[in-house]
């Protein structure tokens, strides 16, 4: 099929570019500047989809982002494939492949079509109404809804495509690059202002630029050249940036705003190479104008949906800037005098318009003189009842509407036509308005919902026919007037214009137009992409939903990829004449942000793979692995979990390591843990605020467990803290809890307690930690700094000094996570690597086991600490935790301690943390199981196992759980009820080795 | 997406700052002479206003400061900022 609906016409298209790409398969060609929709349509090809329910053939629409029907899915390659994408808007490019969505198998045949003679039995709500019974049937059902559902296919591999994301700071942002928004950003250009003006579309000029017949005149020009020069005069100014291609998505709160700039999609594959797709600009404008124009309502009538149905404005819009004509037998339809633009434009590029019918008494204005002038028929207070043929339009039938347009009388007359053209007036784009939190008001008299310009949120204005104005002299002289308020201009060029143009006479609108059959028995689609009709919004009414945004819920009216830019105004329409109430009180549905879909990529920018989220690295990482250790995420942190040798799995890794430990030495890297250094006259004071415990009384050089809790009284944070000197502590956290607990004490700091002069400063990343544990380490300890007095005497279990490994000043620590006899080395992070490597080699005849992060928690899950955040979830006092040893009874306050005696902190069944062995000693508990004490129903949930673990020390299972009414509970028998069986535990001491700590000084 | 004027460093988008809730809620200087009641009042109890709300922010990606500001939560106007322990500076 050759281009022979392309005619020869001063357009925009160069047609000595020619350009190939296939649709469903079939190799065709456009023309350098076409969109895939203007090419298609060249090529006679109006099919392109399916409808979404009932599987109608559908057609191009529209010229623009309010596409509901040509939504197409771009390349073919399933694993990198583009899903919904506009055809109105993807411009052609060579090689471009595109198909048909929704529709199986192919969109000539398709089998879901049968849905269309099903339609009498699939009403709005069908489906929550038939598969709601009985409810285990569900899965079943939705297998076969989810197949035949949805619009495109997603792609199956990650996206190899690069995005961006840029800031961008600007004195005024023009949104819009149709006339109103030239003239905006002009002036502000030209007063010196930093603009930037955002458009859509590859070139500037909106409607205006192809609006070439002399009934529109500026300064004794064609409105297009007067706005080419415009624009010309434009693109010189310096302070002015242009950004076409790229859409605003959303327009937030103190002018911040998301725009989409679309950067290489209109590029061939080799073109696009290793450059980036998409942006998203991140825009913080100091104002804002919006310029975004109006879109083309349709006509809601009987089979209004069929291929060849074309938006009038977009008709003129192909004939005009493309060159290409959508029929060669058009018929337009219309109640306002926009289609009459359109039949002039046809009418000059020698396309025959059969008749124009409208449903207006008299519309006469200068368009339909020269209309009839031209011997086009028109049909005054006429209306379309009904449409025929099934791939492409064929007929329409033309009946008289009666006075008050609720009927149609007389005779039926029947004209053949392979396009229609349809306007129904036109509707403001508010969206990025009402986005930002501007109010719109309704204009009663041509029934569109405007801008309330004393509901402005924020600096921002609308002008041209986004605010409303559509005729060319409003448009232009309004914009001028309101731009120089808006901006503090003085006088300029603008003020003066002489205009020509046409002035719309009469004004008349039926939202949905009557028919000589009844409605059960019509087709009149509203929203276009979710097939709801007419007639779902009006049963929706019956049963009994009366706000807007249930019923738009309901039918689903509004909710397709083009968020109703086509059918809400309608859906409105027939509800307020449904119930008789005025639209201007219904009030429209929310537009919520994008006004256009984002692509994934476009959001996330480069913050993918390993750019998603920071990694954190301890100086001895490289160690790690070079030797070989499986890591886990703690956090951002990646420590080691266990350090396999020889093919061990984690269990023999962690058994190995943990009888080490024991028996010898074990060394672990415990530099995440978080380190917050304390200093200033009221350190002492402070920490007496914020720990259990009491601190005033710790001695320079000794060190102490605390528990920090919230005011809630529950367990927040816990770790050692060591009193440097008279004023100096250093604290630790958790490694998750470091940066909270450092932010809460600042808090307290500044604003509860100003009076205290205590410094807090974070040292996490200053300095590492290894901790050497095992009755060897001391002699290890001793072979690295042979002058340390290491007795017991000088150096006793929570005491602390300063050494020196060669001339690096390290500070020791003898503190204890595991219960053995344990030494922390904390030196400066650039030095952790050698002192690490050091220690390895000292600890080499005592056979020292570097562990990680799994043999920790079974090492100390032997001694029955608690780690925060496992054993702990916020719920638990250090009573329930059986710690009440750790309150300072005497102390007046600390954070928490109110809480400690409220009626619910002290119920004594609140879940209480207890020990668990398992009767079966080789029985491994699953963390998060159950606990439970009789199988009889109703089965009472008593708690849930916390920590569990096979204990090579202890040669048996052991674990750690929550249990209500735990502490009195102890040698009670429980059952934790599993998949296939029920596993027999005993409540027992938290405590399950060495209770008598005697390991600490062996 | 506001932007906040941080009393020490100045305007500042509000992706750096934090939320820290309701302003001007002094802890007890005695709370173990409180009742369950009235500890419960200081513990839990928060406006939740629609138009003028006074609120906590914290510098947190900055200067780490906490600071007070007043802020209508129907449109997100911010009205006054002011430093921890001074008077709002509106009523």
């Amino acid at each position: 099929m050759s281009n022979n609906l392309r005619i020869n016409k001063n357009n925009f298209i160069d047609q000595t570019v020619r350009i190939s790409f296939k649709f469903n398969g079939k190799k065709l060609f456009g023309y350098k500047g076409d969109t895939l929709a203007s090419a298609l349509l060249a090529n006679n090809i109006h099919l392109v989809g399916r409808s979404f329910k009932y599987h109608r053939p559908r057609g191009i629409m529209t010229c623009g982002s309010e596409e509901p029907n040509a939504i197409v899915q771009i390349g073919k390659d399933p694993a990198l494939t583009d899903p919904n994408v506009r055809a109105t808007e993807i411009e052609l490019y060579e090689g471009l492949e595109a198909f048909s969505q929704n529709c199986w198998p192919s969109v000539n045949f398709d089998i879901g079509g049968i849905n269309n003679f099903l339609s009498p039995l699939l009403p709005a709500g069908f489906y929550y109404k038939t598969f709601m019974w009985p409810a285990s049937f569900w899965e079943k059902y939705e297998f076969f809804i989810r197949h035949s559902a949805g619009l495109g296919k997603s792609p199956t591999k990650p996206d190899q495509d690069l995005y961006d994301h840029q800031y961008v700071h600007c004195d005024v942002l023009v949104i819009g690059g149709g006339i109103s928004g030239i003239l905006s950003a002009k002036l502000s250009a030209e007063k010196g202002l930093n603009t930037i003006l955002i458009d859509d579309k590859s070139y500037l000029g909106g409607s205006t630029i192809y609006q070439d017949d002399d009934i529109f005149k500026i300064n004794n020009e064609t409105s297009n050249v007067w706005l080419k020069n415009q624009i010309e005069k434009l693109k010189k100014i310096p302070n002015l940036t242009i950004k076409n291609r790229t859409s605003v998505a959303a327009f937030h709160g103190y002018n911040y705003l998301l725009a989409r700039e679309n950067l290489t999609d209109h590029l061939g594959a080799h073109e696009r190479k290793g450059k980036i797709r998409q942006r998203l600009l991140k825009i913080r404008a100091k104002k804002v104008v919006i310029a975004t124009g109006a879109i083309e309502r349709p006509l809601i009538f009987s089979n209004n949906d069929r291929p060849g149905i074309i938006l009038s404005s977009s008709i003129k819009k192909y004939i005009d800037y493309y060159g290409v004509k959508t029929g060669e037998n058009i018929s337009l339809f219309t109640n306002n005098d926009s289609a009459y633009e359109t039949a002039i434009s046809l009418n000059k590029s020698g396309v025959k318009v059969k008749v124009i019918i409208d449903i207006r008494e008299n519309p006469s204005s200068i368009l339909s003189e020269k209309i009839e002038k031209a011997g086009i028929k028109i049909l005054r207070g006429h209306t379309i009842t009904n449409t025929d043929g099934y791939k492409r339009i064929k007929s329409i039938d033309v009946m008289k509407l009666s006075k008050d347009g609720e009927n149609v009388v007389g005779n039926k007359t029947t004209y053949k036509c392979d396009c229609l053209g349809i306007s129904g007036g036109w509707t403001p784009m508010v969206h990025l308005f009402t986005q930002s939190g501007g109010k719109l008001k309704f204009r009663k008299n041509d029934n569109v919902f405007i801008p309330d310009e004393n509901k402005t949120p924020s600096e921002q204005i609308s002008v041209g026919s986004s605010n409303g104005d559509f005729e060319l002299d409003d448009v232009i002289n309004n914009t001028v007037k309101n731009i120089k308020i808006f901006l503090g201009l003085d006088k300029n060029d603008y003020e003066n214009l002489d205009i020509k143009c046409s002035k719309e006479k009469q004004k008349r609108n039926i939202w949905l137009l009557p028919s000589d059959k009844p409605i059960s028995k019509s087709k009149p689609f509203l929203d276009f992409q979710n097939d709801s009709t007419a007639k779902d919004v009006k049963l929706a009414l019956r049963e009994g939903f009366k706000s807007i945004e249930h019923v738009k819920r309901y039918t689903t009216t509004g909710m397709g990829t083009d968020q109703g830019k086509l059918s809400n105004m309608h859906a409105l329409g027939i509800i307020a004449d449904t119930t008789g109430t005025n639209m201007g009180e219904l009030g429209t549905t929310t537009f919520r942000p994008p006004y256009t879909p984002l692509t994934f990529g476009a959001i996330v920018g480069r913050n993918v793979g390993k750019f998603f989220d920071h990694t954190r690295r301890t100086a001895i990482h490289d160690w790690h692995v070079e030797n070989k250790a499986e890591f886990e995420n703690v956090g951002q942190w990646k420590r080691p979990w266990y350090f396999p040798k020889n093919g061990e799995t984690m269990y023999q890794a962690v058994q190995r390591e943990s009888k080490a430990a024991r028996e010898s030495a074990g060394i672990l890297d415990a530099s995440t843990l978080g380190k917050i250094d304390i200093q200033g006259e009221d350190a002492s004071e402070f920490l007496n605020r914020v720990y259990t415990n009491a601190w005033s009384k710790l001695s320079i050089g000794k060190c102490r467990y605390g528990l920090m809790l919230n005011e809630d009284g529950m367990v927040y944070d816990d770790g050692v803290t060591t009193r440097l000197g008279e004023n100096h502590y250093i604290m630790t956290t958790t490694t998750g809890g470091a940066a909270n607990v450092l932010s809460k004490l600042e808090d307290y700091l500044q604003t509860e307690w100003p009076e205290l002069n205590v410094y807090l400063t974070t040292v996490t990343d200053q300095y590492s930690t290894m901790s050497i544990c095992g009755p060897n380490s001391k002699k290890i300890i001793k072979k690295i700094i042979p002058s340390l007095d290491l007795s017991d005497e000088s150096f006793p279990h929570m005491s602390f000094k300063n050494s020196k490994i060669d001339n690096v000043n390290c500070r020791i620590m003898r503190i204890s996570f595991t219960g053995e006899q344990s030494y922390e080395i904390n030196v400066q992070s650039n030095y952790a690597k050698d002192v690490w490597e050091r220690c390895i080699e000292a600890g080499k005849e005592f056979n020292i086991t570097p562990y990680g992060t799994e043999t920790m928690h079974l090492l100390r899950a032997e001694k029955g600490f608690i780690i925060t955040g496992q054993d702990t979830d916020g719920t638990l006092t250090p009573s329930d935790l059986q710690m009440d040893w750790i309150i300072g009874k005497k102390k007046y306050d600390f954070i928490g301690k109110r809480s400690l005696y409220r009626s619910d902190t002290i119920r004594e069944d609140r879940k209480q943390l207890v020990g668990l062995l398992t009767d079966d000693p080789k029985e491994v508990l699953e963390e998060g199981a159950q606990l439970i004490d009789s199988l009889e129903k109703p089965i009472d949930m008593l708690g849930h196992v916390t920590s569990s673990y096979f204990s090579p020390n202890l040669n048996k299972s052991i674990a750690l759980a929550v249990v209500r009414s735990g502490k009195k509970l102890k040698g009670k028998k429980l059952i934790v009820p599993m998949e296939n069986k029920n596993i027999n535990v005993t409540i027992t001491d938290t405590v399950f080795y060495d209770k008598e700590n005697k390991r600490l000084n062996a | 997406m506001f932007i906040i004027n941080c009393p020490y460093c100045g305007e500042r988008d509000q992706t750096e700052f934090s939320c820290g809730g309701e302003a001007h809620i002094e802890r007890p200087k005695q709370p173990t002479e409180l009742s369950d009641d009235q500890w419960a009042e200081y513990l839990f109890m928060r406006k939740n206003i629609k138009g003028i709300q006074f609120e906590r922010w914290n510098h947190i990606h900055g200067c780490r400061k906490w600071f007070n500001v007043v802020r209508d939560t129907s449109n997100d106007k911010i009205h006054a900022v002011y430093k921890i322990g001074e008077r709002p500076p509106i009523k």
